[in-house]
């Protein structure tokens, strides 16, 4: 069986609904990466330098790390030099897979978040300005909402102007109370407030918002430490997830924000946010080559419920649906 | 450091490569592929790095390399020229309406920082004596508006609101009217933060430009982004004929090959450069330190330009004509160093330097030891200052007391001393031939040095003295 029947089989018992966030959020992405993989192989009749110079330059436009690609282009050039592959057709399965086993969270790194039930749950939200933070946790706590459980949020973004007041409107779109202090105020503070709220109020799950701050700022980065600190002595075992939140349009600089923030604020997984733009997801491939920080949520567009679990075989799927057509027919074809 | 900077790069490919006169097909290749690979990892679109390697081979092919300057120098000097020719070589300025008011309309994706930007732009127009008019035109980000107030309020600057049930056309046109009543001259537009795929938003973005008639339209750009800007720039301007960009989050660590790419695609200036958290740090956009940082070269010429805004330039000169008759004393190094010392922490000053930046976070820079140096020379007498010869173990004995250190660390300073004094002997008394010395040796020494004129040797005896001790 090829090994993207296997693939598509995996995905089959998923709801066909999720499925088609990705493949719709990924639209974009999958049109060009998928087409100009396809293009090029029909073009080349032969593998030559050329090809990899091209295959190189797609790679790159979809904002894979160099490093990866140039990893990957070495990989399948001495893979060609193995098997003596001449046809160019013959090598795109093996760059399928190899793109897809990139793309594959380990076992080991879970994509599920650590929330039980019967504790009260603590996620911090952390990541440059910009990106989506307070967004993403307005989406979350309308998830956690749906799931019947006790929300609350935490205002810890206290230096932006009236990003305070744009939390309490996600507050009163899901239904849920926003802990505040004023503008100015010292966040360590704010989250010390809402973590005794949380414990008097029985609530199930506590989502922390901070002020975005990039991450070459020393003091930013030890005011996050202090943050982290407050919730570590107030709640044993807290923060029990600390989700860095990601702009999907980063470029290389996405992987310095990963290791700084993971670094400073024990970042434990990723949210990749804006997936529903351009050619996108190229930076999922770089950052799970390069750190083992998995990715967990996704957000794939606007509205209230477009936040998505991250699941790596859907989201090769929406990458290489065209791919996987393709095989099929040539399968039924050889049948 | 993430990034290995191009010039040490470029230094290790010319290695190989050493003592040729001319630059030939080889030696350009192997430098292309090293400049390509640092363009790329700056996030600078691969289409536009294509072109540009493909521009800069043609130019560098055959050229003689300067009489001062390695090949490898000489390929820099060439991308670096063609980079900040391709960024556009003066400070853009913003165009004002013959009559006023002027209407700036912002554009951007989402958190790109318009609505900061919108803030930091009125608060740099205060200055030049505008009075400008902030409209809150982004309806659909919850408390969009009410940032926008905060920021006004902070600024002191009116702000525009129609709340968000009036569609962004029609606050667009109110709002010109209310600055027309109330003689405000700038009315600068806040849009909301829109996909350029978002076919329905981008549509009321032309029905804005429609009705304001903006005498710029820019587009705000995240200088963290990838591939994707252009993209981005392309269809922003294509649909709406943007005027000019602002580049945001430059104080970050990002390299910025965005500019690059959004400068390509659009062709339109890169006016503003957005650099931290605070409202006045909006600056105007410097091509050719944009192409330095791309490169990874460091800013080298923002720290030429704040080494001769600190360095006193009558000392310097003083110590130059010392140094030249082979003198250096305490008293001299007591004063180089306070002259470092002005041009602020010297991690920042060495993250400035070309190469250095790599070093940056592997080389310690201890400024306790700096400061226990300090002490040091600062427990001499005058008298041992100026003639270290005196220096017996007597002497040693107190100044390691008087300063607090023992004589073990006395004893060490002043051996790094004769050495440096030694060092300074031999340049000055080789001061010509040393330029062709570095040359042959294949070192590249810091970008900024060699390119002719006095003005550049003095990089070499960094951390002693900015300015040359010799012509």
């Amino acid at each position: 069986m090829s090994f993207f029947k296997r693939l598509r089989d995996a995905i089959v018992q998923k709801s066909e609904e999720v499925t088609q966030k990705f493949t719709d959020g990924l639209a974009k992405t999958r049109d060009l990466l998928v087409e100009k993989v396809e293009d090029l192989v029909r073009r080349y009749k032969k593998i030559d330098d050329d090809f990899f110079d091209e295959l190189e330059e797609i790679l790159i436009t979809s904002d894979v790390g160099v490093n990866t690609v140039m990893e990957l282009i070495d990989d399948l050039r001495s893979e060609v030099r193995k098997q003596k592959i001449e046809n160019a057709l013959d090598l795109q399965p093996i760059l399928s897979e190899k793109l897809v086993n990139l793309l594959k969270n380990d076992e080991a790194a879970d994509s599920s978040l650590n929330i039980e039930d019967g504790r009260l749950n603590v996620v911090l939200f952390v990541g440059v300005n910009g990106v989506g933070k307070t967004t993403t946790i307005g989406k979350m706590a309308h998830m956690f909402k749906q799931q019947g459980k006790n929300v609350l949020l935490a205002a810890g973004d206290t230096f932006r102007a009236a990003a305070i007041e744009q939390l309490e409107v996600w507050g009163e779109r899901v239904g849920v109370d926003v802990i505040k202090q004023q503008q100015g105020s010292d966040p360590a503070a704010v989250i010390y407030d809402a973590i005794q709220a949380a414990k008097s109020r029985k609530v199930d799950v506590l989502l922390c918002d901070t002020a975005g701050r990039l991450q070459n700022k020393v003091n930013l980065m030890e005011e996050l430490a202090k943050v982290h600190r407050v919730l570590q002595r107030e709640l044993p075992g807290a923060p029990h997830e600390v989700l860095l939140v990601l702009d999907a349009t980063t470029g290389q600089n996405a992987l310095s924000q990963a290791k700084t923030f993971g670094q400073s604020a024990g970042v434990t997984g990723l949210v990749l946010t804006k997936l529903d733009g351009t050619a996108k997801g190229g930076i999922v491939i770089a950052i799970r080559n390069e750190l083992n920080i998995p990715v967990k949520y996704v957000g794939l567009g606007e509205k209230m419920d477009d936040l998505q679990a991250f699941d790596p075989e859907q989201f090769v799927h929406a990458l290489f649906a065209g791919l996987i057509q393709k095989d099929e027919a040539e399968e039924q074809e050889n049948a | 450091m993430a990034f290995e900077s191009l010039a040490n790069r470029l230094q290790n490919a010319f290695d190989k490569l050493r003592g040729r006169g001319k630059i030939d097909e080889t030696v350009v290749n192997e430098a292309m592929r090293e400049v390509r690979l640092a363009l790329l990892e700056a996030d600078v679109n691969f289409k536009v790095v294509k072109d540009f390697v493909a521009r800069v081979k043609e130019r560098a092919v055959g050229q003689e390399v300067m009489k001062s300057l390695t090949p490898g120098q000489m390929v820099i000097k060439i991308v670096n020229e063609e980079l900040v020719a391709l960024m556009g070589g003066n400070v853009a300025q913003l165009t004002m309406a013959h009559r006023p008011p002027t209407v700036i309309m912002m554009a951007g994706l989402q958190g790109a920082g318009k609505t900061t930007t919108t803030g930091k732009l009125a608060k740099y127009l205060q200055k030049q004596n505008k009075k400008p008019l902030l409209v809150a035109a982004d309806i659909y980000r919850p408390a969009a508006i009410k940032q926008l107030q905060v920021l006004g309020e902070q600024l002191n600057v009116p702000v525009f609101s129609l709340g968000d049930q009036v569609s962004p056309v029609d606050i667009a046109r109110q709002a010109i009217e209310h600055a027309k009543t109330n003689h405000l001259d700038v009315v600068i537009l806040d849009t909301a933060g829109r996909l350029h795929i978002d076919e329905a938003l981008m549509d009321e973005l032309k029905q804005i430009r429609e009705v304001a008639k903006p005498d710029e339209i820019l587009l705000v750009v995240d200088s963290m982004t990838g591939q994707d800007a252009v993209n981005v720039a392309e269809s922003f301007n294509s649909q709406l004929e943007l005027t000019g960009v602002v580049l945001t989050k430059l104080d970050g660590d990002t390299r910025g090959g965005a500019a690059l790419s959004v400068k390509a695609v659009t062709g339109k200036p890169i006016k503003f450069a957005a650099m931290g958290e605070k409202l006045d740090a909006l600056e105007p956009f410097h091509p050719d330190r944009m192409a330095s940082r791309i490169l990874g070269m460091g800013d080298v010429l923002s720290l030429i330009e704040k080494a001769q805004a600190s360095v006193d330039e009558e000392k310097a000169r003083d110590m130059e004509r010392q140094m030249r008759q082979g003198e250096f004393t305490f008293d001299m190094f007591l004063d180089s160093m306070q002259q470092l010392r002005n041009l602020g922490p010297f991690e920042d000053i060495l993250g400035m330097l070309p190469g250095m930046n790599k070093m940056k976070g592997k080389m310690n820079v201890d400024e306790k030891q700096i400061a226990r140096v300090e002490a040091i020379a600062k427990s001499m007498t005058k008298a041992e200052r100026a003639n270290p010869d005196l220096l017996n173990a007597n002497r040693r004995k107190r100044i390691a007391n008087g300063s607090g250190t023992s004589i073990q660390e006395v004893n060490r300073f002043i051996k790094q001393f004769e050495e440096m004094k030694k060092m300074m002997k031999q340049f000055s008394g080789a001061a010509d031939k040393m330029v062709k010395k570095s040359k042959k040796k294949g070192g590249f020494g810091l970008p900024f040095m060699g390119k002719g004129g006095g003005n550049n040797q003095g990089g070499m005896n960094f951390p002693f003295n900015f300015k040359p001790p010799f012509k």
